[in-house]
């Protein structure tokens, strides 16, 4: 099991069988374009990283596959299609069954998601029997289970949310996220609020679970480095939009967008010779008023008025994502121009 | 004292002791948050202080910024011991000179105050400038921090400016006091990525150009690696290690360095082992028993082990280790016939 966090490679199967799609889907906030056109697609099996800085929308994507964007957040356009439905023709009730039974979610800072007052095990049965006919022993001992499955005494079924760790809530969100057997989790920076070792375990936990159970992740986070260990697939995601995707292994050795180049060259490095950094000039736009062309020309080193034909370009044309290579895809005018 | 000038800030023996539980629960437990750290901050030097959250490097940051009296054990500045201090002006010099940046640049500056004010109030608490030159000054505090033209930030309020630049206003609001020392307890947990290494370059420069001396206190190994000069490990109130940077990061000696270099994300890694998943570090700093506060999750450990406590003994010129596996004393080596290094770890 040594090459479980390094091996990047989904099998061809799961590859091949397209669990979700989403379709050039827009979500606004009232007048601001939260998510513009994201075109993206998760296999069954598959672990895709989904990477950007706060505020670029990734969570947003989250929240409308799970269905549960809040007004004044609303789906402005697109779709999102689970095994070939699109989720936004259907009624509330159906809805209602997707969650958890098809999708499932982690929230950032999950473990205070618990009700302090209830015994965890408590919180598995009320979620379960919301979602199918199952007696409440029948569910206890399932709860038992899933909390074996993630490392967790199966006694502590009966200890309240404050008497266990920040990581033990964590992998208990991670058990009733699982509970269901669903075929894709939703983890939205699941590990942040952790500390190194635990996410490191948790991690790990993750991905055994992954390749025993066989569901789809999506996983997002703004810390790229953990990505590149993880997931199978990554999409980076800026001001809104997707602007490169390919898997995890080529996504390290070749990315080609100046932003995700940008972002690699943000980690500091445990290996290798110690040099200095520069990071990314400049922060986020402000999304109420993106700015015109490419959304990262303001911060791009290659944006200068130099090249007048390409920089009337960039300043003036979005840019649409392109294939580069079987599996890889860059929105960038100037890959597209020098290849 | 030569030392006293290289050297603006020592600690030694510092020790700060909590009771454990509160209200009706509160029993005689104590909670070893910090035990008896001896080391000195040198001025042109990052000291990076690491460890997981319950270690005890906060408190650590807070003894040093005098939010906390300690239990036991000296805090000397350039050379006095500070400790015994109670006097306003007494305190109010040393944390002229000591400054803290914190981790939250959005909670620790007054939302409805501009920039001016939050800069200009150390000035004035800490008569730095006549009112006549406060303008000048100012000024030349936010360029120092990199925001330029200083004029567009002096009238802005915090929620116009974006988390860097509230950190980097943190970091001009210390500096306007004119510190020797400056305690950054994880300045750039908060920030997103693409903005973190830019506040990580203040630090060097700020290093190098004022010779400030800095501790750093993060559970970032890699970022500790890209700064710092002098890393110090702590585990549940101990520093298990110390020792230069480079050395310390590549070339561990403590078992618990190791765990945590071992689970840090690193993209250039290449292929990598498994974890062995253990427990019980929240439990190791209450009422302490004598021997290593790391043996339940140690991999290395020996019958010792969980018998005597481990000191820190240089088992290489300038780092040292507590543990007596890796670096047993002299007198442990004997005893047990141990190896001077653990075949187990790179040398």
């Amino acid at each position: 099991m040594t090459a479980a966090m390094t091996e990047s490679q989904p099998s061809m199967a799961a590859q091949q069988d397209t669990l979700i799609r989403l379709q050039n889907l827009t979500v606004a906030y009232g007048d601001v374009v939260a998510v513009d056109g994201v075109d993206l697609t998760i296999g069954a099996g598959e672990i895709l990283g989904l990477a950007g800085e706060s505020g670029c929308g990734k969570t947003t994507v989250a929240n409308s596959i799970m269905h549960i964007l809040r007004p004044p957040a609303r789906i402005a356009g697109g779709g999102i299609l689970f095994r070939g439905d699109d989720l936004t023709a259907q009624s509330a009730e159906e809805l209602r069954r997707h969650r958890w039974r098809n999708v499932s979610m982690v929230f950032q800072s999950a473990m205070n998601s618990l009700n302090p007052v209830m015994r965890v095990g408590d919180q598995f049965v009320d979620m379960m029997r919301a979602h199918e006919r199952i007696s409440k022993s029948g569910a206890l001992d399932r709860a038992g289970e899933l909390l074996d499955l993630v490392g967790i005494d199966r006694r502590r079924i009966r200890a309240y949310p404050h008497e266990l760790s920040g990581g033990m809530r964590q992998r208990v969100i991670i058990a009733m996220a699982l509970a269901l057997r669903p075929e894709l989790v939703l983890m939205d920076e699941p590990t942040t609020a952790l500390d190194v070792v635990v996410q490191r375990e948790i991690l790990q936990q993750i991905r055994d679970l992954q390749a025993e159970l066989g569901f789809a992740v999506l996983f997002i986070t703004h810390d790229l480095s953990l990505l590149f260990e993880f997931a199978h697939r990554i999409a980076i995601m800026y001001a809104g939009e997707i602007v490169e995707e390919a898997p995890a292994a080529r996504l390290r050795d070749e990315a080609r967008h100046p932003y995700t180049l940008g972002l690699i060259r943000s980690f500091p490095s445990l290996t290798g010779p110690r040099e200095r950094m520069t990071g990314i000039p400049g922060s986020p736009p402000d999304l109420s008023s993106p700015p015109h062309g490419c959304r990262f020309h303001p911060r791009c080193p290659h944006c200068t008025a130099d090249d007048t034909a390409l920089y009337r370009l960039q300043t003036t044309v979005r840019p649409v994502l392109r294939d580069i290579a079987p599996a890889h895809r860059v929105a960038c005018h100037l890959v597209e121009q020098r290849g | 004292m030569t030392a006293s000038i290289s050297a603006p800030v020592e600690v030694r023996g510092l020790t700060k002791h909590f009771a454990a539980g509160t209200g009706l629960l509160r029993n005689r437990s104590r909670v070893h948050a910090v035990d008896d750290l001896t080391f000195a901050l040198r001025a042109g030097t990052i000291t990076a202080l690491v460890g997981e959250s319950g270690s005890g490097k906060s408190t650590v940051a807070r003894l040093l910024a005098r939010l906390y009296d300690p239990t036991s054990g000296s805090v000397l500045f350039e050379g006095n011991d500070v400790t015994s201090e109670r006097s306003r002006e007494d305190v109010l010099r040393y944390r002229s000179r000591v400054q803290m940046i914190f981790q939250d640049p959005f909670g620790s500056l007054n939302p409805v105050k501009t920039i001016r004010h939050h800069l200009s109030r150390p000035l004035r608490i800490h008569e730095r400038v006549p009112r006549s030159g406060m303008d000048a000054r100012l000024c030349e505090l936010l360029v120092t921090v990199g925001l330029v033209p200083p004029e567009k930030f002096l009238e802005k309020f915090p929620h116009e400016l974006s988390g860097g630049q509230r950190q980097r206003v943190a970091i001009a609001r210390a500096l306007a006091a004119e510190p020797t020392v400056l305690i950054a307890d994880e300045p750039t947990s908060m920030l997103d990525v693409s903005i973190r290494v830019g506040i990580l370059n203040l630090m060097l420069e700020l290093k190098e150009r004022e010779r400030l001396a800095f501790l750093y206190v993060t559970h970032d190994l890699a970022s500790a690696r890209y700064v710092a000069d002098i890393v110090l490990v702590m585990y549940a109130g101990q520093i298990v290690e110390q020792g230069p940077a480079e050395r310390v990061l590549q070339r561990p000696l403590h078992p618990y360095t190791r765990l945590l270099l071992a689970s840090v994300p690193d993209p250039a890694a290449g292929a990598r082992e498994r974890i062995e998943v253990r427990k019980g570090l929240a439990s190791a700093a209450v009422d302490p028993p004598a021997g290593c506060r790391f043996v339940e999750r140690c991999p290395l450990r020996v019958g010792i082990c969980s018998e005597v406590t481990p000191e820190l003994v240089a088992a290489r010129p300038g780092h040292s280790a507590r543990c007596h596996v890796t670096a047993p004393s002299p007198a442990i080596r004997e005893d047990n016939h141990v190896e001077s290094a653990h075949p187990a770890l790179p040398r």
